[in-house]
């Protein structure tokens, strides 16, 4: 079946097996799921990024003088649910998870396709309840939807957006529950734990958080809905609820949310870095529990999201002590990424340009961490643009610059087309300094003491806040590139071989794009992960285990 | 899609899946880890149930007075038989008793299942009538428990309404589940090679028997020896 040639001449994959809207709409195919949601994520980023052009916009002068206060409120709230629930949770799991994890198993989809189409629909269902949102009018909580103001006295179009991403969190757990369960069962003969790419570990352990985290913040949110609807007591002070258990429920998720955004970019970042360093990733079973170490870890960390609002000190010096843990298992990655580099023979394609963008700016983004895990340093920070710096550096210069390396990486064999090279370098630049032009003065802007979440300041702090605007400006003009240069790989690309960058991985053993039902037959296993070196590149069919267990025990 | 599963397998193992077994581990596994994360949606409502408990021990003693101890333990024993039903529904379809015999302990447990909606529906309508709804006309007074204001009784109306009415509606969910089930069996689809579907059903069923298990003493049962 798969051996059949078209017509023209082009062998038959999951592109053109069959055609029309239908067999878009309604696939069971990993792939083409994983296709949908890069266009509807990309439709997303685009809405929440035209938002934080408007911030940026009204930040450029001192007054306020583009937007009313309650406008600019809408503004930056809606940036962060649009970017936070329905781009960077969804982001790499669902396009690149989805993609590659039944490719990268050996197996032929993932273990439930119907459920997996299912949380596509989800998912555009929510964004259509969150969209909705935005057109009627918007909404103005923040993004953490804090009770009572959400719950008792905003006036904006809170419930449609909390039932939105009530929908999209189901999505979330769906897609979790069906990558745990394809991971586990629908691996290839031979294919043990211990031999899988770290992509697979890293979306295993994000799959983790999405099951355990998700239904939480999901209840929490629905309680909230239901107060304002029905008019319920749970959270509502004037009856004696308590606002700051609203906080502790909605962190208790979403402190491991933010894991959800980065242990994919991990993940991504450990399979590109070997590629292009010719080496295997140094220390693999580390760099593989430190993903798992982040997951649990990321669920006893959330109060120090909160100690401002009148949690007990004593909660928050623990709260605060294994937040620092937290960071032992991220350096331990970048510890790791780093010794992989160490007499590789790097090359320096534009896939490998965003890793070293990324090893640069997420280290950043951890350590201006231990400054706000600090209790003291936090009283000083909580609520300025150092936190705001902070998490850009991490979700931006961590998580959007991992997704465009995995995009860049597993572009040919999505489409069957490489991207110009050139322009890819050019657009890595533009994002790395746009980005760092962004995000570095607002570190400065907050240390001095400027709030987030207003839209006036006094004038000494105009000059930082105009180099923002500058650096998003050339941000946007790299991400509008990069947009630009793969719409035009579609048609003009060159034509991509199976292993355009001689990466090992059962992906690159089948045809770029693979056929609809991803491998003739089933490989059968019998290798360690990444094995670029020579000689473990010759012994690939025989079990190569001595040198880099060793290499395991030296971290 | 079925167009790649080959021969004798196609009838009971999906294109994705090597053999019938791995489909199988798949799916009991994928029940688990969704029942995991009902245990955890359930579990923000009992987590911040026990803070409050704990914050307005009165008023929630005073609720629960107001709960029908009767209906309560009524529904409670209507749902541990339908646990029992459920059993023999999955029992049956493994020892390949005949689509009847499935269908006759399915039909019992959709009886038993909506015999707890009733009695839920019941229960409602009494609160309706004595304002105890957690809306605008909620209304307290109490001369039992003179010190039990408005608000945390209407907190605690809030967690009984909000924990019962989830509860209730994944019995809905259960009974169309379980109405699935029996148009699977109609079609010839389950036997004792294949009862998958209605193994994870039953494993639902249970989860959201043992939710009630739990929601009955917390609501009902809590400060009757005042």
């Amino acid at each position: 079946m798969s051996d059949a040639v078209k017509a023209n001449g082009e062998p038959k994959n999951y592109l053109n097996d069959t055609y029309g809207i239908k067999s878009w709409l309604l696939t069971l195919d990993h792939k083409r799921i994983g296709i949908m949601y890069l266009i509807t994520l990309t439709a997303f980023f685009l809405v929440g990024g035209v938002f934080a052009a408007f911030i940026r916009l009204e930040l450029m002068t001192p007054k306020g003088d583009l937007f009313e206060a309650e406008t600019y409120n809408k503004m930056f709230t809606m940036h962060g649910v649009v970017m936070i629930f329905f781009f960077l949770i969804p982001s790499i799991p669902a396009v690149l998870g989805n993609f590659l994890i039944p490719l990268q198993i050996g197996a032929r989809d993932v273990a439930f396709p119907k459920l997996n189409l299912a949380s596509y629909y989800l998912y555009a269902l929510g964004g259509m309840f969150a969209i909705a949102a935005i057109l009627m009018g918007g909404i103005d909580t923040g993004w953490t939807f804090y009770t009572p103001y959400s719950s008792s006295y905003s006036n904006s179009f809170v419930s449609l957006a909390l039932v939105g991403v009530f929908i999209n969190g189901f999505s979330s757990i769906l897609t979790g529950v069906n990558f745990m369960v394809t991971i586990h069962k629908m691996r290839a003969p031979g294919l043990t734990w211990f031999r899988l790419p770290l992509f697979i570990w890293g979306h295993y352990a994000t799959s983790l958080i999405q099951v355990l985290g998700t239904p939480v913040v999901a209840i929490t949110l629905l309680l909230v809905v239901f107060e304002r609807v029905f008019n319920i007591g749970i959270f509502d002070p004037t009856y004696g609820g308590d606002p700051v258990l609203f906080q502790h429920m909605f962190w208790f998720y979403s402190h491991p949310a933010v894991y959800i955004m980065i242990l994919p970019g991990f993940a991504v970042i450990s399979d590109v870095i070997a590629c292009f360093s010719r080496k295997r990733i140094f220390g693999y079973s580390f760099v593989a529990f430190s993903s798992l170490a982040i997951a649990v870890l990321g669920f006893l960390v959330w109060g120090h999201h909160m100690f401002v609002s009148g949690q007990s000190t004593y909660a928050s010096m623990v709260f605060s002590f294994i937040t620092f843990f937290v960071a032992v298992p991220s350096a331990v990655k970048i510890f790791n990424w780093s010794f992989t580099l160490h007499k590789g023979s790097i090359k320096l394609d534009s896939p490998m340009l965003y890793v070293m963008g990324f090893i640069g700016l997420f280290t950043i983004g951890g350590l201006t961490g231990l400054f706000l895990s600090t209790l003291g340093t936090d009283v000083h920070l909580h609520d300025t643009y150092f936190v705001v710096a902070h998490f850009h550096y991490v979700m931006v210069g961590g998580m959007v610059m991992a997704f465009l390396c995995g995009l860049h990486f597993w572009w040919p064999k999505m489409t069957g087309r490489m991207y110009p090279e050139g322009p890819a370098k050019l657009g890595v630049m533009f994002v790395f300094a746009g980005f760092n032009l962004t995000f570095l003065p607002q570190f400065i802007l907050g240390y001095m003491g400027m709030p987030r979440r207003y839209h006036a300041y006094p004038e000494e702090w105009q000059a930082l806040n105009i180099m923002s605007t500058a650096g998003a400006t050339v941000l946007g003009l790299g991400f509008g590139l990069t947009i630009a240069y793969f719409i035009w790989s579609l048609f003009k690309g060159e034509k991509a071989p199976a292993n355009p960058f001689q990466a090992k991985g059962l992906e690159w053993d089948i045809p770029s794009p693979p056929i609809a039902h991803n491998f003739e037959a089933i490989p059968i296993v019998t290798w360690e992960a990444y094995p670029y070196g020579p000689e473990e590149a010759a012994s690939q069919s025989t079990e190569t285990a001595t040198e880099p267990a060793k290499e395991d025990e030296v971290v | 899609m079925s167009d790649h599963a080959q021969g004798a397998h196609s009838l009971h193992h999906l294109h994705q899946f090597e053999s019938a077994e791995q489909q199988y581990e798949s799916a009991t596994l994928g029940m688990w880890a969704f029942i995991v994360q009902e245990i955890l949606f359930f579990g923000g409502l009992f987590c911040a149930y026990t803070v409050y408990r704990n914050t307005y021990i009165e008023a929630f003693t005073a609720g629960s007075h107001h709960l029908d101890i009767f209906w309560g333990t009524l529904n409670t024993v209507v749902l541990i038989a339908s646990s029992l039903t459920m059993a023999m529904a999955v029992r049956s379809a493994q020892t390949n008793s005949g689509p009847g015999r499935i269908i006759g302990w399915l039909i019992a447990t959709i009886i038993l299942g909506c015999t707890f909606l009733g009695v839920k529906a019941i229960e409602y309508t009494g609160k309706w009538h004595h304002h105890l709804i957690p809306n605008s006309t909620f209304q307290w007074n109490d001369p039992a428990f003179p010190t039990v204001t408005l608000g945390p009784a209407k907190i605690f109306y809030s967690f009984y309404f909000v924990m019962t009415g989830m509860h209730a509606l994944h019995m809905i969910i259960g009974v169309g589940i379980m109405l699935w089930m029996i148009a699977k069996v109609r079609r010839n689809e389950i036997s004792a090679q294949y009862f998958t579907p209605i193994e994870i059903s039953g494993l639902y069923w249970h989860f959201v028997d043992i939710v009630w298990i739990f929601l009955f003493p917390l609501l009902y049962l809590i400060g009757r020896h005042h």
